[in-house]
């Protein structure tokens, strides 16, 4: 099981990489320059809150993960 | 347990869950009465009223309640968890009130759309502290092996104080004249909040500090600095981070899903008309309710992590059918018309001619259109809009639709009170357990509606034929890879609380 738990920390980190080009690039971006308001608020918050959370979360878990803080005898 | 501990419980428990089910209650009534709301406050000819109300929306509702979280779990964590959400509870329910007692828009001009936003802000402050509290405060009180079950009655106060919001404004609604509610009546639920608050606090003055807390401060044991050790400290934070991605995340999702997604799917994707919405949600919601209960207790035998992951796996799989089967229901395309009425009346003040035409299918559906024209020019359109009134065996099978969804956030809301508290010492609990459930719920689920419809509108855009399917996959997406790192990180042996 630890096995698995360290070999998963390069996907979450992968998908830590995914995650920032989709919330930058496909919800972020487009909505900072569109003229609706709301879309503007929505696209501040996709930038500027949800994308840090889930790139820098994300990312320390999976590197938590590779370094064994999730084995068994640490829990 | 004696019949002394017994009573000493449910006490503890009425205190709790009636303050966070007013902070529900406070929390949405602004929701609910959002159309009313910016008539009076946010004027859409206004831009900068307009983008206040957005961010009163947006901020409040998200970005708010995680430093809510911060502030106050490090508060309970240095003072105790009664003072702390007491303080809560009054900061909700004074802004709440003062709400109430904004002149409009008309009277003040852009200080009354500035306040609303502050006092927004304020109510979101509140609810991000005000959980953790309550949550910790009954898990800490909770006999050993019982702590499922006592804090699942938490769990319940979000969707009664749902259920409350909405018949203290329609009672206030039949209560009063149409033009009556809309000049003063709207502040009704406002300022009701205050008499309620009122009481809560004198019954929760009256509640002891928590045993475990008190007991920790006695042996000089608490944190001088909850914040550097929850966040700061490597050991502390992979749980934090275990509690986000394993656990708070999903639940988010299947939560916003199962309760509002649901609901805007069902008047904005398939039609329904809004009332006949309300209705079969409330239905939904009251069946469900006791599952919060059942799950809870439910997991003081057989583990938190299983249920959790249960409810996830479950909406992972099913919401997809669910969702076509509720579409389904208003395919008129399968469906016969028998009748169709026309009727036409002028509205005078607008100088327009309405057309409502009724069509009455086989199986007892009715199709509403309106249409308004201008006097002047009979040829042009506007303001077209459709509803669908479904049949009662369809409105039952909504009903049941909604329900399962219900079932999901049961099981995946009903333990995990008991979960997070279990997860962090008595030191920096508060601080630990509010941080990833308002992100979760707050940053994850809150953004699901917006992330939703525009998945829906893109891919209707794109001209795909399941377009209406389209904004589950944000839910499906978020609570599968939760429920993969829950199921393989999380611990599912019991833990003490000591």
């Amino acid at each position: 099981m630890n096995t698995i738990k360290r070999t998963l920390g390069i996907i979450w980190l992968l998908l830590a990489f995914a995650a920032a080009y989709f919330c930058v690039f496909e919800f972020g971006l487009p909505k900072l320059f569109s003229d609706n308001q709301e879309d503007l608020v929505f696209g501040i918050i996709i930038l500027f809150i949800l994308t840090p959370l889930i790139v820098a979360g994300l990312g320390i878990f999976g590197y938590f993960a590779i370094k064994g803080e999730y084995d068994l005898e640490k829990m | 347990m004696s019949q002394n501990d017994t009573k000493g419980i449910w006490k503890v428990i009425s205190a709790s869950s009636m303050g966070t089910m007013i902070e529900w209650y406070d929390f949405y009534i602004f929701g609910s009465l959002a159309v009313v709301i910016s008539t009076k406050f946010f004027p859409s000819d206004n831009p900068t009223a307009a983008f206040l109300s957005t961010l009163a929306t947006f901020a409040a509702g998200f970005v708010v309640r995680p430093f809510g979280a911060l502030f106050f779990g490090r508060l309970g964590d240095l003072i105790g968890r009664k003072y702390t959400f007491m303080a809560t509870l009054l900061l909700m329910g004074c802004s709440t009130f003062l709400i109430g007692c904004i002149p409009s828009y008309e009277t003040i001009g852009f200080f009354a759309p500035l306040l609303v936003l502050i006092l927004r802000l304020l109510q979101g402050l509140a609810l991000g502290g005000e959980y953790g509290g309550a949550a910790t405060y009954v898990a800490e009180h909770a006999p050993v092996g019982q702590r499922g079950y006592w804090t699942s009655w938490i769990q319940t106060t979000a969707t009664v104080g749902l259920l409350i919001s909405l018949i203290v404004i329609l009672v206030t609604k039949s209560l009063l004249s149409d033009e009556a509610f809309d000049v003063w009546g709207w502040r009704v639920p406002f300022w009701v909040s205050i008499v309620m608050v009122g009481v809560s606090y004198i019954i929760r003055k009256n509640m002891h500090e928590s045993p475990v807390f008190s007991k920790a401060k006695k042996e000089g044991t608490i944190s001088t600095n909850p914040l550097k050790e929850s966040f700061g400290n490597r050991y502390n934070l992979k749980f934090v981070l275990l509690a986000l991605f394993g656990a708070t995340m999903g639940q988010g999702v299947v939560w916003y899903t199962g309760q509002f997604y649901a609901m805007s799917f069902m008047k904005t994707v398939m039609n329904v008309n809004s009332s006949q919405v309300d209705e079969l949600l409330g239905i939904a919601l009251l069946l469900g309710t006791p599952f919060f209960v059942v799950f809870g207790w439910l997991s003081d035998k057989i583990g938190r992590k299983y249920i959790m992951m249960g409810g996830m796996l479950l909406a992972i799989l099913l919401y997809r059918p669910i969702y076509q089967k509720m579409y389904e229901t208003v395919n008129l395309e399968q469906k016969n018309i028998v009748s169709v009425g026309r009727s036409t009346e002028i509205n005078e003040a607008k100088k327009e001619l309405h057309t409502i035409t009724k069509n009455i299918y086989e199986d007892g559906t009715i199709v509403t259109k309106k249409t308004a024209a201008s006097i002047n020019d009979k040829t042009l359109k506007a303001n077209m809009s459709s509803e669908i009134t479904v049949n009662s065996s369809d409105k039952w099978l909504l009903v049941f639709l909604v329900f399962v969804q219900v079932l999901f956030v049961t099981m995946v809301y009903g333990p995990i009170a008991a979960f997070l508290v279990e997860m962090f010492p008595v030191q920096i609990r508060y601080t630990s357990m509010s941080l990833p459930y308002h992100v979760g719920n707050g940053i994850f689920g809150g953004l699901l509606p917006a992330i939703a419809t525009y998945l829906v509108s893109n891919s209707k855009a794109k001209g795909q034929a399941d377009f209406y399917l389209d904004g589950l996959w944000y839910p499906i997406i978020i609570a599968g890879i939760c429920f993969v790192i829950g199921m393989i990180y999380i611990d599912n042996t019991k833990k003490s609380m000591d």
